[in-house]
């Protein structure tokens, strides 16, 4: 009983103790015990990405009117499989006049951004890789290493199409950056800890933060869509418009990693999602059994990422103008406003006197209908801008091309002449 | 502390390996037979023309700096966040004032004509 209640620290002491036991200095034992719990992590990470991958393939397939993959392993369950091996035999081309170091390292900070994310990541309450402090401040550093990979094989590739594709990422992926980050700043001041775990600790004794402040939830769902780059944001690879984008140039393995890099860092911000805003591994009986909260961080994360997908699917891809506009006219000021409302609710909230029963109660209540209230402000506004727009005619008969009137007849100049 | 330091660290290594690793194995495996036409620069077919790193709008990069301005003041508001406990009302409000003051850099950039995409 007692290993199911923390699987990972007796495994670790286990090990630690066995090559102790093998006269290694024990700091070093400790050393190879976390390689090989990284090591572990990042497989997995990696491993579910293969999961991924056939879902939103059965997805897209279904919804275009398709079966999707269904040959291989159970409901084509293992279609991945051979077309990693097939990807691995492809050959690499390199583009003549091609930056070789930034355009070989590209595809490794793609992958290894997304894959930073993982370190601190908690899937149950004593199951993560670390538990750093300032564990939010990492996610937003690490998170925007996969724009750095975007914009370098951009650059590298030495094609036009490649660094219009760079280029856009610039404004673009990086301007999201910035509602992504006030969004997180609200479950911070709502848990007071900027640790990861922290916030998963204060949500299982109050509530989920989704229900706090939904329109943080929101921005921080639509924000993080758009740094990962993924349709309807998928500006920065927009195969109508220029090719493929950054990563035209790139073939075989180097092409694929950047599509793994794609999923894994989408499965990760579903993974934050729901660990920031919907609880994470809290739910009912995870008190007694600690290895519940998996089981519940990958529900949540899944039905996180099946709206990804559904949003991917779905949505047509915005103009520059549009998404620019979005961010900066729209995200920003909305974000400014909701951190400003949830600093000022905190703390009048003890400012109050209200007893002990009733405090989480008007707690949920005001920021609730704080978050209502801005979110009916906005809809005003919005509404009011739009307005202006002239309404389409209809039901007005059709402009059809009308012959124009026949000239009138001129009268020969040399008929006036005496 | 330095533990938890210590694993970011290792989980950097991994992290590398486990990115950079496959792209050396899938190179080891897969033939390698360039020429020039192969390996000539891919614009639909059409032959490029002149140099590829030109200069470039500066609409771009005047919204990468605005986003710079706006990173690094937010990034002042998380100590601040995690310290809210043991602030008063009146270091609250200051911290409330300062993304006022945010908000008055955006109005002044949208009025500047910064965020218009033209």
């Amino acid at each position: 009983m007692s290993f199911l209640n923390d699987p990972i620290g007796i495994i670790g002491n286990w090990l630690t103790n066995l090559m102790t036991g093998w006269g290694l200095a024990p700091g070093f034992a400790q050393v190879i015990t976390m390689t090989i719990g990284a090591f572990v992590l990042a497989m997995s990470g990696l491993m579910l990405v293969v999961f991924t991958i056939v879902m939103e393939r059965k997805l897209y397939g279904r919804i275009q009117d398709r079966f999707g993959p269904n040959r291989i392993g159970p409901w084509g369950l293992l279609q991945t499989i051979p077309d990693m091996i097939k990807i691995f035999t492809k050959e690499y081309i390199t583009p003549a006049g091609a930056d070789k170091v930034p355009y070989n390292l590209a595809p490794i900070l793609s992958v290894g951004g997304a894959l930073m994310v993982w370190a601190v990541l908690p899937f149950a309450s004593n199951i993560f890789g670390t538990d750093i402090n300032v564990g939010v401040l990492y996610i937003v550093a690490v998170g925007a290493i996969g724009a750095l990979g975007i914009i370098l094989a951009g650059w590298a590739s030495n094609n036009k199409y490649a660094l219009v594709g760079a280029i856009r990422a610039v404004s673009q992926v990086v301007s999201f950056e910035v509602p992504m980050v006030l969004a997180l700043l609200v479950p911070v001041i709502l848990a007071r800890a900027m640790g990861v775990n922290s916030i998963v600790d204060a949500q299982s004794e109050s509530v989920w933060y989704f229900l706090l402040s939904p329109v943080a939830a929101l921005i921080f769902f639509i924000s993080s869509q758009a740094e990962v780059g993924r349709a309807p944001f998928d500006l920065l690879e927009a195969e109508s418009e220029i090719v493929s984008g950054f990563q035209v140039e790139y073939s075989g393995l180097k092409f694929g990693w950047f599509f793994v890099g794609e999923f894994l860092h989408a499965f990760t911000i579903s993974a934050l999602m729901a660990t920031l805003f919907f609880g994470g591994w809290s739910g009912p009986w995870v008190k007694a059994f600690p290895l519940l909260g998996v089981f519940y961080l990958l529900i949540k994360s899944f039905a996180v990422y099946l709206i990804v997908i559904l949003m991917r699917i779905a949505l047509p891809r915005l103009r520059i103008d549009q998404m620019l506009n979005f961010n900066w006219k729209f995200l920003v000021p909305l974000g400014l406003v909701t951190v400003m409302m949830t600093a000022v609710i905190e703390k009048a909230m003890p400012l109050l006197n209200v007893s002990d029963t009733w405090a989480p109660f008007l707690r949920v209540g005001a920021h609730l209908l704080v978050n209502l209230i801005i979110i009916w402000v906005v809809a005003v506004i919005l509404r009011k801008t739009f307005a202006r727009r002239e309404p389409p005619v209809v039901g007005q008969p059709r402009p059809v091309a009308v012959p124009p009137p026949a000239p009138a007849p001129v009268e020969s100049p040399a008929a006036e002449m005496p | 502390m330095q533990t938890d330091w210590l694993y970011i660290g290792l989980f950097l290594v991994v992290a590398v390996i486990f990115a950079g690793a496959p792209l050396i194995i899938a190179g080891l495996l897969s033939p390698r037979k360039p020429n020039p036409i192969k390996s000539s620069t891919y614009e639909c077919g059409i032959e490029t023309v002149g140099e590829t790193w030109v200069q470039f709008k500066a609409q771009y990069y005047i919204f990468a700096l605005t986003f710079l301005i706006f990173d690094v003041e937010i990034v002042f508001l998380f100590p601040w966040a995690v310290a809210f406990d043991q602030l008063t009302l009146f270091g609250v409000l200051s911290g409330v004032l300062f993304v006022f003051i945010l908000f008055a850099e955006l109005l002044a950039a949208w009025r500047k004509g910064v965020l218009e995409w033209v």
